[in-house]
């Protein structure tokens, strides 16, 4: 960074030569590009393996929505009605969705087809979330920048590109709205730190349309609305009330409430639901503290002031809480809901929602899987967090906030380290930074004696006096020499560890399944799309097919039949009567099913190829949510001695349960392991307990050639006479 | 329900036969037929009929044209008529290939369908010639029982006459009929008929008048499926950069006796020589040579059951549906594949360029319901024109691809009832400057030069109100 030692080429280099500034300028701008395509590429490891495909559940909801909406154009799409799932309800799918991700991914087919790319959606649909995950960099990059310095802020990119935390649900194919809505979450951040800092009505209003774009991507907008009152509570507690803030969070609270509205899915409920009431407290607030501000600036007299403050404030307090407390009482503004208080409380969902409990990523994290998608981020994050705390500042309070709010989340839930990645990339970036930075600032000013005084920031020289300081100290050179290699050696580490986890964890669609082969072949088992094609092509269009949740939205989309429940789970009892029918005997199940007009039951068992995450696996939790809604069935009738068994131990209930009968019929007769008995099951590593199952009401449709899927075609009623 | 239909059918055929015989107003008597052998190949879907015709010109002006003559219920099915002449004697014989056209007579005898055979020399009076002729019909297999269960073998009728429908007095006939299996469960017989194992003999007949007719039905196994394609759009994009990009579009259906009651797996899977038989497994495709960058996928994705054999004179992609195709089960995919451009586009001798091509389907044995065939002529080619050697429907369409401009040219053929024999060349002609190959890279480099300079201006350039 000193002044450029040049040798004299010839007159025309020096006329291109660049200045410090310029070069700084060059280099910083070529490693964001850089990070930028790292950012996207890193995230093609699936596209690579496997093949440019649409990646797990809910994804596959978004593609048709997707599809539709290029199909059909803005209007039909706010207006659908969709009679293809949650039958005979049906769902309104405008009211129902956050449309960011669709309009995002339309918004970007139609730009490449009117540049003449002929794309096809699904491309588009795939690379979407790379693309946003892209962009995030920059975003850090900004963000970086605002609360501590560029370095910080190219840091942090870095750190961002490569987080595993964020490469899970930003991966090529993962088409969800975690995917744009992180990019939206972090931005809407930055332009409100930027607006805090500035004061300026620009960088608010652009925050409100930042928050607008989060409403519409997704719900985890509920952080951010939740995150920022919080943030102005803490800064007008600390003392640090100013203009600047006022402005900056009315202007963001009544813009982006308004816009939020526009979103129906959202509809009122900014002013009507116990969630969004923070916000609104707040926002009154900051009016009674501005009018305090005010009333202190015209009266003189403090004693007065003092009278006049406890008066108002407890009016002010009176007032609210006895709208709030009205509000409550009328119904007119709901209750917090069942996932807002298993976020505050994790044990709450165990107990009174099995349904929120049965979803994989919604159980508490274990420390495993911080330090898998951090690795050495959550030792940099609470150093980050010293650091942030020597410095305090509006835009530093706001990170540490952040990342100390959202690390409780992911605590929590698994899904939500997802929000805790920016924040923690963020603070680690600023650990990272102004460590490299003092360390260098040492190694130059012994080499040179004097420092040149081209760092920038107001660290350099504070770094500068302390090395100064400790010139004194021996090995001081070799120390720094030593403990920058060190933090090289850990950011390596950090790269491959990530690179290694986004291409062995993170890059499997889920759909298509791999295994080695015994000779160390790659064995591609495709049941799912070969069943779901199966029934695209082989049914009756309007047959309705009935499976557990978790496969609604796939069916609809690959198979495009009917479905009974998927995986918008709005109606618990819809829920909880296909879990009954699955764990009811035969004949009673067949009642229901024909209640429900089902053709065809689809069931997933991974008996023959040791798949794990089958229906028999996730039984249980049928029986739960039936039972939650129906106590005819009970849990303990499913279980021997409090143990789940499928083998000859197992109840009597269980053996004779539709689920079991659909997963093992005429698996008796199948060899599956060399040196095992027939009707060995692999995924449980037992011998069933039942093979001599006859089916009364139902028949085999088809089996895939791995027998992963199993569809089974509902009988019509024998004829009476 | 099958059954008086089936009867009333056979009485329809008999009554045909009598009105034939009733009305004998054919127009050329001048023609007979001395002796006519026919040969019907039952083995697979597709009914393949040889017929050998002697005909002798008895009247007396010189004669050129020969007509065939079929009813309309098979004219429906018939795919291709050929018709050829071997000349020479010995080991220098020549085959000709004769001029076969669809003719409309007016005074045809219950709807009776004309094909002429124009003779390469007329026929003088006193004259004989043999002629080979080969006509194929699809869809004229009629699966009984129509639903079969899995473990049940795939039954079928085929209807044809004993006698060979003629305008034209027959000497003496023999019809062969070849079954693919021994299980024959019934055929009917008009004596003198003979069965000798998968062979069944009708004749000979002695001097049977014109429009002589006798239904026969023959009921036997034919386990081979029967691969249908209802659709096909073959889209030929050319690019002159080089490569020749194919894609094929195919919905493809069992046209065999559907398939009833349950689909197990653990049968299917642990007794295939019991189970299944006639399910269609696998697919052949025979591409042409040196293909690359082959996928084979569906709306839903890659399917990763196929493999790909090259050599140097065709190239084989064997491919499996995602499932078994049971009789009525459907399945629809995509087959894509590049070719290097030389090998099909030339240079014809006034300037133009021309690509030559197979216009068939290439998978083996397969009836094809309608094929579109579509050739994407580079941006900016002129006068395009196709010659097929059979008639198809033509017609221009506009495609945009990547960075086209004013689109691109698309000759869209259309024809239907397709097999493997229409695998014949088709050519498309048309004009093009090699200017045009320089548009689309010269816009690109435009538009980065572009923001580069908009970079550059922006950099240098404040627009900011304050000072």
């Amino acid at each position: 960074m000193a002044t450029v030692t040049n040798t004299p080429v010839s007159d025309l280099l020096k006329s291109f030569k660049l200045k410090t500034k310029q070069q700084e300028l060059l280099i910083r701008v070529s490693i964001l590009c850089l990070v930028y395509i790292l950012a996207f590429i890193i995230r093609l490891f699936s596209v690579l393996r496997y093949e440019s495909m649409i990646h797990e559940f809910d994804p596959y909801f978004n593609y048709r929505t997707t599809l539709y909406l290029t199909q059909n154009g803005f209007y039909d799409f706010w207006n659908w009605f969709d009679y293809e799932s949650w039958y005979p309800l049906g769902r309104i799918i405008g009211g129902t969705l956050y449309p960011g991700l669709m309009v995002t991914a339309v918004l970007i087919y139609r730009i490449l087809h009117f540049l003449r790319f002929a794309v096809h959606i699904r491309e588009v649909c795939v690379l979407t979330a790379p693309f946003f995950a892209s962009n995030t960099t920059l975003v850090a990059y900004f963000f970086g920048k605002e609360i501590w310095d560029t370095g910080a802020g190219l840091v942090a990119a870095i750190l961002i590109a490569i987080c595993p935390g964020y490469i899970s649900r930003s991966v090529a194919g993962s088409y969800d709205n975690e995917g744009v809505a992180i990019f939206a979450l972090l931005f809407t951040f930055y332009l409100f730190v930027k607006a805090v800092n500035t004061g300026s009505l620009a960088w608010s209003l652009a925050s409100a349309f930042g928050y607008f774009y989060m409403v519409s991507a997704w719900g985890g907008y509920v952080f951010i609305i939740n995150l920022i009152p919080l943030y102005v509570l803490v800064l007008l507690i600390t003392g640090r009330y100013s203009m600047r803030l006022y402005i900056a969070y009315n202007c963001m609270y009544v813009l982006g409430m308004l816009l939020a509205m526009q979103i129906r899915f959202v509809g009122f409920q900014h002013v009507q639901s116990g969630e969004h009431m923070a916000a609104m407290g707040v926002f009154f607030l900051m009016q009674v503290f501005y009018f305090l501000d005010w009333v202190k600036h015209m009266l003189s007299d403090t004693k007065l002031f003092q009278a006049f403050l406890r008066i108002t404030v407890t009016c002010a307090v009176a007032v609210g809480t006895i709208a709030l407390g009205l509000g409550m009482l009328s119904g007119y503004i709901s209750p917090w809901t069942g996932r807002f208080y298993s976020l505050l409380d994790p044990t709450y969902a165990k107990d009174h929602i099995p349904i929120i409990a049965s979803v994989s990523e919604h159980q508490p994290t274990a420390w495993s899987s911080f330090m898998f998608d951090y690795h050495i981020l959550l030792f940099l994050f609470p150093a980050g967090l010293y650091f942030c705390f020597k410095r305090l500042s509006d835009a530093t309070i706001f990170i540490v906030m952040y990342g100390l709010t959202s690390m409780y989340f992911a605590g929590v839930m698994v899904r939500l380290i997802l929000v805790a990645t920016p924040a923690v990339c963020l603070i680690s970036a600023i650990a990272v930074s102004a460590t490299v930075k003092n360390l260098t600032v040492l190694l130059r000013s012994k080499n040179k004696g004097v420092l040149t005084g081209s760092t920038k920031g107001s660290s350099s020289s504070k770094a500068s006096s302390k090395a100064l300081l400790d010139q004194s100290q021996p090995f001081q050179k070799n120390g720094a020499i030593a403990l920058l290699f060190g933090a090289f050696y850990l950011l390596s580490k950090y790269a491959t560890h990530c690179t290694w986890v986004t291409s062995e964890a993170y890059s499997s669609p889920s759909i298509v399944l791999a295994a080695r082969g015994a000779h160390g072949n790659r064995v591609i088992f495709d049941d799912y799309r070969e069943a779901y094609f199966w029934l695209r092509q082989n049914t009756p269009a309007d047959a309705k097919v009935m499976s557990w949740w978790d496969y609604g939205y796939q069916i609809t989309a690959m198979g495009n039949r009917t479905v009974i429940v998927d995986n918008n789970t709005w109606n618990n009892t819809h829920i909880a009567t296909v879990g009954r029918a699955m764990s009811s005997y035969e004949d009673e199940a067949i009642e229901i099913m024909r209640s429900l007009d089902v053709d065809y039951v689809l069931v997933v068992f991974g008996g023959v190829t040791g798949y794990s995450s089958d229906d028999i696996n996730k039984f249980l939790w049928m029986v739960r949510i039936g039972g939650g809604v129906f106590p005819v069935i009970k849990e303990p009738d499913y279980l021997v001695n409090g143990e789940y068994r499928v083998d000859k131990g197992a109840a009597p209930k269980m053996l004779n349960c539709l689920m079991y009968k659909l997963c093992y019929y005429r698996f008796g007769e199948m060899l599956t392991e060399y040196g095992k008995p027939p009707g060995y099951d692999r995924a449980r590593g037992v011998e069933i307990g039942n093979k001599d199952i006859k089916l009364e009401h139902l028949e085999e449709a088809f089996t895939t050639s791995n027998w992963i899927v199993r569809i089974y075609k509902v009988k019509p009623p024998n004829n009476r006479w | 329900m099958e059954a008086p239909i089936r009867a009333r059918e056979i009485l329809g055929f008999t009554l045909l036969s009598l009105l034939f015989f009733v009305c004998r107003s054919s127009p050329s008597h001048n023609l007979l037929i001395s002796n006519a052998e026919r040969r019907i190949d039952l083995s697979s879907h597709i009914v393949k009929v040889y017929l050998t015709l002697k005909v002798e010109n008895a009247g007396s002006t010189p004669t050129s044209e020969i007509l065939l003559a079929f009813p309309p219920t098979q004219v429906d099915h018939l795919a291709t008529v050929e018709a050829l002449v071997t000349k020479g004697k010995r080991k220098k014989t020549t085959i000709v290939h004769l001029d076969v056209k669809p003719t409309e007579l007016p005074d045809a005898p219950n709807e009776t369908k004309y094909f002429t055979i124009y003779l390469a020399n007329p026929l003088n009076s006193g004259e004989s010639t043999t002629l080979e002729v080969l006509y194929l019909f699809t869809h004229s297999l009629e699966p009984f029982p129509a639903e079969i269960g899995q473990s049940e073998s795939q039954l079928v009728f085929y209807r044809d006459s004993a006698l060979i429908l003629s305008p034209y007095h027959i000497k003496q006939q023999t019809t062969f009929l070849k079954a693919p299996s021994t299980k024959v469960e019934s055929f009917t017989r008009v004596e003198p008929t003979n069965r000798a194992g998968t062979e069944m003999k009708y004749g000979p007949y002695e001097d049977r008048p014109s429009y002589s007719f006798s239904p026969i039905l023959i009921h036997f196994e034919n386990n081979s499926p029967f691969p249908v394609v209802e659709e096909l759009v073959r889209e030929v994009e050319i690019s002159h950069w080089g490569n020749l990009q194919v894609t094929e579009q195919y919905t493809l259906v069992h046209g065999g006796a559907r398939h009833k009651g349950v689909f197990s797996r653990v049968d299917y899977q642990s007794r295939p020589s019991l189970n299944g038989v006639s399910s269609l497994r696998y697919l052949l495709a025979r591409l042409p040579p040196r293909v690359h960058s082959v996928y084979y996928r569906d709306e839903i994705g890659n399917i990763s059951s196929s493999h790909l054999r090259t050599d140097s004179r065709k190239s084989e992609l064997e491919i499996e549906p995602r499932y078994p195709l049971f009789g009525g089960w459907k399945a629809t995919f995509l087959i894509g594949y590049g070719l290097p451009l030389q090998d099909f586009l030339f240079e014809s001798s006034d300037d133009r360029r021309y690509l030559n091509f197979t216009f068939g389907c290439p998978l083996l044995d397969t009836v094809v319901d309608k094929l579109t065939v579509k050739v994407v002529l580079p941006e900016g080619s002129k006068d395009p024109s196709a010659v097929v050697p059979f008639p198809v429907e033509q017609h221009f369409e506009t495609k945009y691809s990547y960075l086209d401009v004013v689109g691109r040219t698309v000759v869209v053929m259309e024809k239907k009832n397709l097999v493997p024999v229409h695998n014949s060349h088709f050519q498309v002609y048309y004009t093009f400057k090699p200017m045009f190959m320089l548009a689309e890279p010269l816009m690109l480099t435009t538009a980065f030069f572009l923001f580069f300079v908009a970079c550059v201006a922006y950099l240098h350039i404040d627009l900011s109100i304050r000072k």
